[in-house]
Formats: C-alpha cells, structure tokens, sequence
C-alpha cells in the first residue's frame, strides 16, 4: 500500500501531539514537589533558601521526561524524519 | 517548505539552525552555521569580561570598589555553590564549575540580544555533557580502588554475579545524554516559544513578550544552568566517594 507525503505529515503531526501528553506526568510531579515545598516552608521559615533551592533541582530533573516528549514532538514537526 | 504543517499562518518563523559558508574538511562538507557565530559572539563577550576582570583584579585596592567588587561577588557567589555541594573537594574543580556556569548562562541569556542561544543546538550541550561523563569517570578511577568500582558497577547483586553490570553500564552511559538533553530541550523549547509568539501574532506582539522573555530566556535558563552545575556536582561527588 502506498502512502502519499502528505498523509505521512498528518500522522507525524497526531503523532506529535500524542508526544506531548508526557507533559502531564511532570506537571503533576512539579506540582506535588512545589506544595511539599511550600509546607516545608511553613514548618520551617528559616530554611526557605534551601529548600527552594532542592525543589527547583527537583523540579528540574523530574521535567526531563516531560522534555524528551517535547523533544519527539519537534522532531516529528520539524525533521519529519518518517517521510521517505 | 511552502506547506509548513505547525506555522500555515506565517513564513517568517525561523527557528532553524542556518548554514552559512560550506567548505571542504577532508572530503567533507562542513558548513559554519548560525550557532557557530552566535557562539563565537558570546565567546568575545566573556573574554572582554574575563580581561577586564583580570585588569581591575590586578590593579586591586585592599578595599573593593567598583568593577572589583562586582567581580569578587561572582567569583564568591560560584565558589560558595561549589563549597555548598562538594564540601571540602570542592576547591579543585572552582574552575570547571564557575567557567561552565558563566558560559552556559551566557549562552541561555543570550537570546536577549536578538542570537539564536548556541545551547539551542545539541552540538553544543553534548560535549558539555561529554566533559562531564570523562570528569565523573576520571575521578572515579582516581579516587576508589578497582575492586570498588567492580563492586559497585554490579551493586545490588554481589561482585561475583555481574548479571547487573549492563544495565549499570547503560545507566552511566545515559548519565551525559540526559544532561545534555534537559538543558538543549529547555532551551530550545524555550526559542521555539518566542519565535512562534512574534512570528504568528506580528505586529500585537509588542513589548508584552518582553515578560515571556524574562521567563523563557532569564528564569528558564538560570534555573537550566544552575541545575547542570549541581548535577555536574553531585555526580562527581558521587564518583569521588567517602573517602579522601
């Protein structure tokens, strides 16, 4: 069966968007660790530097997921590496 | 490519990394692209900081002032961050740590100045990432004895059974890529962003971008740098061990 470059588009461009549903597990990530920040914060005022400072090391490295999906989304819009 | 399939509004959304001259390398055509030059322009920029740096600090008066002070605040802000994650090995890697840290915050915040950000390109990101896989493994050969280093590549089973060994190997392997990776991918995210908002909305993207800018360029890229340092950090640490 033959498929023409523009059916090849579309289905990179759904599959893209499906890549980018790897964005919900970092959101709900980042959220959990910034409201255990926050509490932290309000038992104990005197460390806020350094707990900001682990949540936001935290936050970063539990993104990367989120990124590596991004990443497949731009590869697939951008490089369109499926097409022949 | 006439039928862009993301940006069918506009034709001036450019987010691409550009050839600019081609020459031939031993049979190859290699290009000089955009990112090569907005790294040689961030390259100059540090090195008019660093000589100026180097003037005040020699002509230095006992009392800081000026230039000088602004200069030992740096230097003192980067070492405390070393001090505050290696602890006592820290004063031999100050100047990996602060010459990294410098570069690629510069490199993020230059997209400020109209660059393309070279750390937007993964030809960039990854011998940072590379460097500092070679500095954790040096370290670690340097540091721990073989047996050690055995042992602990095949960690949860004993050293006699390396069923694990693999698996560790590909876990170290992934160590540079996964760095390299966070800080291209945030970084581009981040140019992809800018350039869709002032390709697409034209001319109502007037100075309210200048917000996104400080978030997508200023905090995205500090918070991006700071992380890279402190995993850099924290895994040298690690390689380093007890210890010594």
């Amino acid at each position: 069966m033959e498929f023409n470059e523009y059916f090849i588009l579309g289905c990179s461009a759904i599959g893209a968007g499906l890549a980018v549903i790897a964005g919900i597990g970092p959101g709900v990530g980042q959220g959990i660790a910034a409201g255990h920040a926050a509490a932290a914060v309000g038992r104990n005022p005197g460390a806020k530097s350094a707990v900001t400072s682990t949540m936001l090391l935290g936050q970063a490295v539990a993104e990367t997921t989120g990124l590596y999906g991004l990443l497949i989304a731009i590869l697939l819009l951008f490089v369109k590496p499926l097409l022949p | 490519m006439a039928h862009g399939i993301l940006l069918s509004g506009s034709t001036d959304v450019d987010v691409m990394v550009h050839g600019l001259v081609s020459y031939q390398f031993f049979g190859h055509t290699v290009w000089i692209t955009t990112t090569h030059v907005s790294l040689l322009l961030v390259l100059l920029i540090l090195c008019g900081f660093a000589i100026a740096a180097g003037r005040a600090v020699k002509k230095g008066t006992e009392v800081p002032g000026g230039f000088q002070n602004v200069v030992e605040l740096i230097v003192e802000k980067l070492d405390g961050m070393a001090n505050s994650t290696m602890g006592n090995h820290a004063s031999k890697f100050y100047n990996y740590i602060g010459t990294v840290f410098i570069f690629i915050l510069f490199s993020n915040i230059s997209g400020l100045l109209g660059l393309r950000p070279p750390t937007a390109d993964y030809g960039v990101t990854f011998p940072l990432g590379v460097l500092t896989f070679i500095l954790i493994h040096f370290n670690q050969f340097k540091h721990q004895k073989l047996k050690d280093i055995w042992a602990d590549m095949c960690s949860p089973l004993p050293p006699w059974l390396p069923i694990w060994f693999p698996i560790n190997v590909i876990s170290e392997v992934a160590v540079p890529i996964s760095l390299s990776l966070r800080l291209f991918a945030n970084v581009l995210s981040g140019t992809i962003m800018m350039a869709l908002i002032y390709g697409l909305l034209g001319i109502i993207a007037t100075a309210w971008p200048a917000a996104l800018h400080v978030y997508f360029d200023l905090f995205s890229g500090a918070i991006q740098t700071y992380v890279f340092c402190m995993l850099t950090m924290t895994y040298i640490n690690n390689a380093i061990g007890e210890e010594a």
